[in-house]
């Protein structure tokens, strides 16, 4: 890796660290009853919704409450969202010239599913698909509302752990109220600001005709992008304004525009660790989950920056092209990889959005190198447990843990615990349950894809392995609620809307279910005494177990599937 | 459970209002007052008033006095409408060698025809005047994500001067000039890569004396 890139990666690190006790120790204040400094502007705001809304603020939700609200508020949106969508051509600012693309029923109800889970699955075509007025109020608003929920749940389950004999997690509608008002809108308005300022356009203008220089002409697609820009990184959703995401200039014109996304989606589930160790009154248990998360990023990092940086060795032989980086250029493997991002800047988006459940990709995956591929596939496999998912993530990670804890218990015969809760067998089958979910259902949807005629047409670009991973990536991102995709598989057919969109739903509720009902039993349950037979889980012994057990759980899950995708295809790499 | 229902159903239509009415109309309002030619799509006009691109996007250029983008996928070419890349894999041949058909009709591309990386970096070598032993930037011979880069490496940029410089009767001393003006560097001095403005040096060009 070169020098430069080195330095970048730290510096996005080391940014994303000074920025974890502040944002976490803010967010314990808007959710734990505390004060901060938006209050004198934001709590009348949030009592007026509260009136408007019928909501009693005060009432407390058991975890089937709270789940239920969780499910009735993300089926209003995938409603309110269908309903928007099949009616664009009849509502404002739609250009029949240039969206094209038909809202057929099955790609709006896709494209509804996907912006309610937070997946935001790029089926549509931006630029050629979505009116301005389906952009904003149903892209843009999606946005916020999904990404809400989801810090909502993570808050959630930090209070089944955080309290004890108390089978109450909190309002969901004062969380998602909460997390919006506090969390997202403050921070996507200057961040969008930011985004402006650099070049990324906010107008409602129609598309402009251009004449080039040499007299070609040219439409430039325009719209409220900033608007929906840093929301879509902020919500970890992910879906683009455009067709080509985090690698159209306009969504992201420069090299500081894309620190400014990747920091907008780390930054919150990163300084969420923060949050949880805050809440539950031990904060080393929450820094050692940084840690982890953070080690973990940076394998990945290096993981795939290597063969990106090597480049297609049957390219630069064929073609006799420069095969390193120089001063003047950036080497590598540049197919489908912008200029002014090069290489580094590149992987460390793709590392940045597979961990962070968010599909706002600068370049092209399905032209990475096979192994480099492969990173961000391994990223979502893993449950997008570092970092993750803006609330989802911390879950995620916990989840790992507790089956480490688990067979740590067994080795040693004692019924293992976490903070002080016990993992009894009901617990241990919640566990279970949110682990085996992925697998059973992304290999199972792979497996009818490349056998089903209607999945093989998809794939209109490529064939052999990369098309068997093009297929199984498709599953695993959307069951991982990422969105990201190795995009010359041709998804917009009935096929692949409706099955895309069961491992979607499978991969939101299939997960935030047992995750509530764990809390729910975690918080009615007392807290044991820490002994000399507890295992230390802020200790370097458990952070190795946690990596442990997430490697082993992945390998023994999709090891046989990862080896018909992109590890056959690294060998066949000439 | 109706109450719930109800209750999900006001929030959400009170949160859009805000989110997705609020928001963006004040996100817009400071932006089309404080940064307004970002905010419109950092467009660039002529002398007429007539819009020429913008200087965010790609616009094809195969004149041998101007400097040349980087491939584009994106629809027939740098389409703003239809933004992408080839998302073709690292071991598809059709990456590599492209596809071409035989027996066409004169003056009619055939529209499975496409130029793989051999033939860009043919094509590149040829327009450039190069020795088939002299190495090329990859970014010359590969298309972006977006179809739309608006900037080539500064390798690539100066392998150019010696074509324009003789297309236009311009010293190359006076190009790499221009060329240096139209170079972003790492943004904060270590993000991203340092690379040209194809569109913005093919104006300074114009706008250059002999």
């Amino acid at each position: 890796m070169s020098a430069e890139n080195f330095v970048q990666y730290a510096a996005f690190l080391l940014v994303v660290g000074l920025l974890v006790r502040p944002l976490g120790s803010y967010m314990a204040h808007v959710f734990d009853g505390g004060k901060t400094i938006l209050d004198p502007i934001l709590l009348p705001l949030e009592r007026g919704i509260y009136k408007i809304g019928g909501v009693e603020a005060q009432s407390e939700m058991d975890w089937k409450q709270y789940s239920l609200s969780f499910i009735f508020f993300s089926f209003a949106g995938t409603i309110v969202l269908y309903t928007l969508l099949r009616l664009q051509n009849f509502l404002p600012w739609f250009d029949k010239i240039f969206q094209v693309t038909p809202m057929s029923l099955d790609l709006a109800m896709n494209t509804a599913i996907s912006f309610a889970t937070t997946s935001t699955w790029q089926a549509y075509g931006g630029e050629n698909t979505m009116s301005y007025f389906s952009q904003l109020a149903g892209l843009t608003g999606q946005n916020f509302l999904a990404g809400a929920s989801g810090l909502a749940l993570g808050i959630a389950f930090i209070r089944g752990l955080a309290r004890r004999d108390s089978n109450r997690l909190g309002s969901f509608w004062v969380d998602l109220t909460r997390a919006t008002l506090w969390v997202l809108l403050p921070f996507s308005l200057i961040g969008s600001l930011i985004l402006v300022w650099q070049g990324v356009p906010m107008n409602f203008l129609h598309y402009t005709s251009a004449t080039g220089l040499e007299g070609g002409a040219q439409t430039i697609a325009q719209g409220p992008v900033a608007a929906l820009e840093l929301i879509k990184n902020l919500g970890t959703n992910g879906g683009g304004f455009f067709n080509a995401n985090g690698a159209h200039p306009f969504e992201n014109p420069t090299p500081l525009t894309n620190f400014i996304e990747m920091l907008a989606i780390v930054a919150l589930p990163a300084a969420l660790t923060f949050t949880f160790g805050r809440m539950i009154g031990r904060p080393r248990q929450g820094w050692v989950l940084f840690w982890v998360m953070t080690v973990m990023f940076t394998g990945g990092l290096f993981f795939c920056a290597g063969p990106e940086q090597q480049g297609n060795l049957t390219t630069i032989r064929t073609a006799n092209l420069i095969p390193s980086a120089t001063a003047g250029q950036p080497g590598g493997n540049m197919e489908g990889k912008e200029t002014r991002f090069g290489i580094g800047a590149s992987v460390l988006t793709a590392i940045v959005t597979s961990n962070g459940a968010t599909g706002s990709t600068n370049s092209m995956h399905d032209s990475y190198m096979p192994l480099s591929g492969m990173a961000p596939l391994v990223n979502m496999l893993l449950g997008e447990m570092v970092f993750g998912g803006l609330g989802t993530g911390l879950y995620s990670i916990i989840m790992v843990a507790l089956i480490g804890l688990f067979l740590a218990g067994l080795m040693v015969g004692r019924t293992p615990e976490y903070l002080g809760k016990q993992l009894g067998p009901t617990e241990i089958k919640l566990i279970t349950l949110y682990t085996i979910a992925m697998p059973f259902t992304v290999l199972i949807l792979t497996a009818i894809a490349v056998i089903a005629k209607p999945g093989l047409d998809g794939l209109t670009t490529n064939s052999g392995p990369h098309g068997f991973t093009e297929i199984f990536f498709a599953y695993s991102s959307c069951f991982a609620n990422n969105g990201q995709a190795f995009a010359g598989l041709s998804v917009n057919s009935p096929f692949y809307n409706v099955t895309t969109a069961i491992a979607m739903i499978v991969g939101r509720f299939g997960l935030a279910l047992p995750a509530l009902a764990l809390a729910g039993r975690f918080g009615r349950q007392g807290r044991r005494q820490t002994t000399s037979g507890t295992l230390p889980t802020d200790s370097l012994l458990f952070a190795g177990l946690l990596i442990g057990t997430a490697i082993i759980v992945v390998g023994l899950s999709f090891l046989p599937a990862l080896a018909l995708g992109p590890i056959l295809e690294h060998l066949m790499v000439k | 459970m109706a109450k719930q229902l109800l209750i999900s159903l006001r929030i959400t239509f009170i949160l859009l209002l805000l989110v997705s009415g609020v928001y963006p109309l004040v996100v817009w309002g400071i932006s089309q007052v404080a940064f307004k030619h970002q905010a419109n799509g950092s467009l660039i006009r002529n002398a007429q008033g007539q819009v020429i691109g913008s200087e965010l996007l790609a616009q094809g250029f195969t004149k041998p006095e101007y400097f040349h983008p980087r491939p584009s996928a994106a629809g027939n070419g740098y389409d703003p409408t239809a933004s992408g890349g080839t998302n073709l894999g690292p071991t598809s041949d059709k990456l590599i060698n492209g596809v071409h058909k035989k027996d066409l009709s004169p003056g009619k591309p055939d529209p499975a025809d496409f130029d793989g990386v051999a033939d860009l970096a043919k094509a590149y070598r040829t327009e450039n005047g190069l020795a088939a032993t002299t190495r090329v930037p990859v970014d010359a011979v590969t298309r972006s994500a977006s179809g739309l880069d608006p900037q080539i490496s500064p390798a690539n940029a100066q392998i150019q001067v010696a074509r324009v410089a003789k297309a236009r009767g311009l010293s190359e001393e006076a190009i790499r000039g221009l060329i240096a003006e139209n170079t972003s560097g790492r943004g904060l001095g270590v993000l991203g890569e340092p690379a040209v403005n194809v569109l913005k040096l093919n104006l300074a060009l114009d706008a250059a004396k002999k």
